[in-house]
């Protein structure tokens, strides 16, 4: 990887060899980046060929328990790719995202359970959770649960929504900095105890689970897995580019400029809240799309994941990665959750705490994040040669 | 609707008809009324002034930041404010812009435009441009970038999504360049500039939005005398096709630049007029200039 991929937001030593009496260009989102194209190669090809063709004894096959970590993780580098958008080129920070993360979830949840048919434990039409509360019909807001049409657009659509009607009257209201994280915070709180009730329809605190089919196939399968796999990987990869075009266009260097001088914006002409409520809604429908897509990986859905801890740790990895760039966020998702998936088994007793420690070591000794690492790391090799 | 009605209005329309036919006469009929229309987003200058400001009170917790301030402003003036700390000079350009909400008062554009009825962002789109006390650009950003930003262009968040600079547009950041002394800096981060670069790159950023009325809030401040020089230079250039507000201590400054000169104290006009006038006033040498 190097800087040509995601050019820093300004971090970058200035660029004084460049100076030239004639204004340069600007940065264009000029092509896809080679780390993209990589990262394609690896998820549609590469991949699949080393779980599903690659015999199980050889030391180049890829495990069934492998696919299931990496697709999850890369549900989590959605999440952070979404945080990085509003907290690192924004600066609004969200300790909410955990929310709109488990709404896509829910969302892809409820097809799923209609997806049981009668082969749940009741063997009723209705999913086991309502048979068991005694419910006689679907509730209203299961209306299009059967369709799959339906569920990619609300997957879409109801994070999107809430975060749009959410973020107007935030953002109407100019409520900024820590007071806006602590409303987040409280949203996505809200929502959990609201999610935890049966009377909401959702399957209170055991949520849903116990997910047979996908568009008819069965879930359980390797090519099944082989192939959510696939769709998160190029989901990622497409996020991705979304980001970066946003990012690169001069909507994103406004972005900038509102995270660093929203007075200066205002008067420069610019109303800022239309833009803040723009890249706010993109960033929740991308933590949507990323629930939709790890709820049948995993293969439950619950409002534990609406918990205050799930919004705040999606926060941490970007910071970890390195806020404000776009492959940064990434890596952090995949470091953080790597470590994480070793260190619950080897000592599950000290993961929050490694997690808060974590937290605090980042944000005193590596204020950008493992992207401000690796950039250190570049100059002083670029300076010393 | 009766007869007797109907005749009573047809009488009165023609009594109306009589009436103004008579008082539209010597001023060339009722068609001379479409040469007085207010239209929306035009600064009408045709009174004399561009920014007029009447009995504007703002108090922040009982302190009195401006008391019944009043300020008149023609079109194409170069005005300085002086004053000591705690003035209001800040606070009048807050006024002006949209920061700072008045308890009441009156501040006009032009004769026509009320700004206590507009958001900074529409204060800034009907073209007034500021420059903060302490100097405000977009640091991870370049000059170029900045400038960009800043231009006269459409601003919703479509229009910037799809933005790609024009040829006429990029003309347009190289005179500001120019004009702004900054040519050979257009690439470097804005937070890696001098402090007094920094000052020049936000008064560039105000020319590139081409506003009417720039307000400048300390321009000078930090400079040296070789860069205090040359920004006297660029503001008596622009004298004339803007209108310039300028808050300044320097009075050094203030004398080369100034004709006309405000001195504000305790939220109020203390005296008005050339710098040797104001210089020369009792009350104002008490207060601010010191014997």
């Amino acid at each position: 990887m190097n800087s040509s991929i995601t050019p820093p937001p300004g971090s970058m030593q200035p660029s004084a060899a460049r100076a030239t009496a004639a204004p340069a260009r600007l940065p264009r989102a000029g092509g896809f980046g080679a780390a993209a194209w990589v990262a394609l190669l690896l998820v549609c090809a590469v991949a699949p060929v080393l779980n599903l063709w690659v015999p199980p004894d050889s030391v180049f096959h890829l495990s069934d328990y492998a696919v299931g970590l990496l697709g999850k993780i890369m549900c989590y580098a959605i999440c952070a790719l979404a945080i990085d958008l509003i907290w690192g080129y924004t600066g609004i920070l969200s300790l909410g995202h955990g929310l709109f993360f488990a709404l896509g979830g829910y969302v892809m949840g409820m097809y799923l359970m209609r997806q049981i048919g009668r082969d749940g434990h009741y063997q009723s039409d209705l999913p086991d959770f309502m048979v068991f509360l005694d419910w006689k019909e679907l509730p209203w807001h299961w209306a299009l649960s059967d369709s799959f049409a339906a569920t990619l657009v609300l997957v879409v659509a109801v994070p999107g929504l809430l975060a749009f009607v959410f973020g107007y009257f935030a953002f109407r209201s100019r409520i900024q900095g820590v007071y806006f994280s602590i409303i987040t915070q409280a949203l996505t709180f809200a929502a959990m105890l609201l999610f935890f009730r049966n009377e909401t329809g959702m399957g209170g605190n055991n949520g849903f689970t116990d997910f047979k089919r996908l568009l008819g196939l069965p879930l359980a399968s390797s090519e099944m897995r082989m192939a959510l796999f696939v769709f998160t990987g190029l989901t990622l990869v497409g996020c991705y580019a979304v980001a970066r075009w946003l990012v690169h266009s001069k909507f994103g260097r406004v972005l900038q400029a509102i995270r660093d001088a929203e007075n200066r914006v205002m008067f420069c002409g610019y109303d800022p809240l239309p833009y803040k409520l723009t890249i706010w809604t993109v960033s929740a429908v991308m933590c949507g799309v990323a629930g939709a897509l790890y709820v049948p990986q995993v293969g439950i859905i619950n409002p534990s994941e609406m918990s205050p801890a799930n919004s705040i740790e999606m926060a941490i990895w970007a910071a970890v990665g390195g806020r404000g760039t776009l492959v940064g966020p990434i890596l952090g998702a995949f470091a953080v959750n790597g470590a994480k998936s070793w260190l619950t088994v080897a000592f599950p007793e000290f993961w929050l705490y490694f997690l808060g420690g974590l937290f605090i070591a980042v944000t005193l000794f590596m204020p950008n994040g493992l992207m401000g690492l690796v950039r250190g790391w570049r100059t002083r090799r670029g300076g010393g040669a | 609707m009766t007869p007797d009605l109907l005749q009573q209005g047809a009488q009165r329309y023609q009594a109306h008809v009589a009436k103004s036919a008579a008082s539209n006469a010597p001023s060339g009929g009722r068609g001379a009324a479409f040469g007085r229309v207010v239209r929306p987003g035009a600064i009408d200058t045709s009174h004399g002034r561009i920014l007029y400001l009447e009995d504007v009170h703002v108090s922040f917790d009982g302190y009195k930041a401006l008391n019944g301030l009043r300020l008149d402003i023609a079109p194409g003036e170069l005005r300085c404010i002086i004053g000591p700390n705690g003035a209001g000079k800040t606070t009048m350009m807050d006024v002006v812009t949209g920061k700072t909400r008045p308890d009441r008062g009156s501040v006009y554009l032009g004769t026509t435009i009320d700004l206590l009825r507009y958001t900074e962002p529409q204060i800034a789109a009907l073209g007034i441009g500021r420059k903060f006390q302490k100097p405000t650009v977009f640091e991870p950003l370049s000059v170029f970038e900045n400038l960009e930003l800043a231009l006269a262009t459409d601003k919703r968040v479509w229009a910037s999504l799809r933005f790609r600079l024009s040829s006429e547009q990029r003309d347009r950041i190289d005179e500001v360049l120019r004009t702004i002394h900054l040519c050979d800096v257009v690439d470097r981060r804005a937070g890696d500039l001098s402090h007094g670069q920094k000052q020049w790159l936000e008064i560039g950023m105000l020319l590139a939005q081409d506003p009417q009325v720039l307000l400048l809030d300390e321009p000078v401040a930090g400079m040296t005398d070789e860069e205090t020089q040359r920004t006297a230079e660029l503001l008596l250039g622009l004298k004339g096709r803007h209108t310039l507000v300028v808050v300044e201590h320097d009075m050094h400054f203030v004398r080369t630049i100034s004709e006309k000169v405000t001195v504000l104290c305790d939220g109020a006009v203390l005296a008005e007029g050339t710098f040797a006038q104001v210089q020369a006033n009792e009350r104002v040498i008490e207060v601010y200039l010191g014997r």
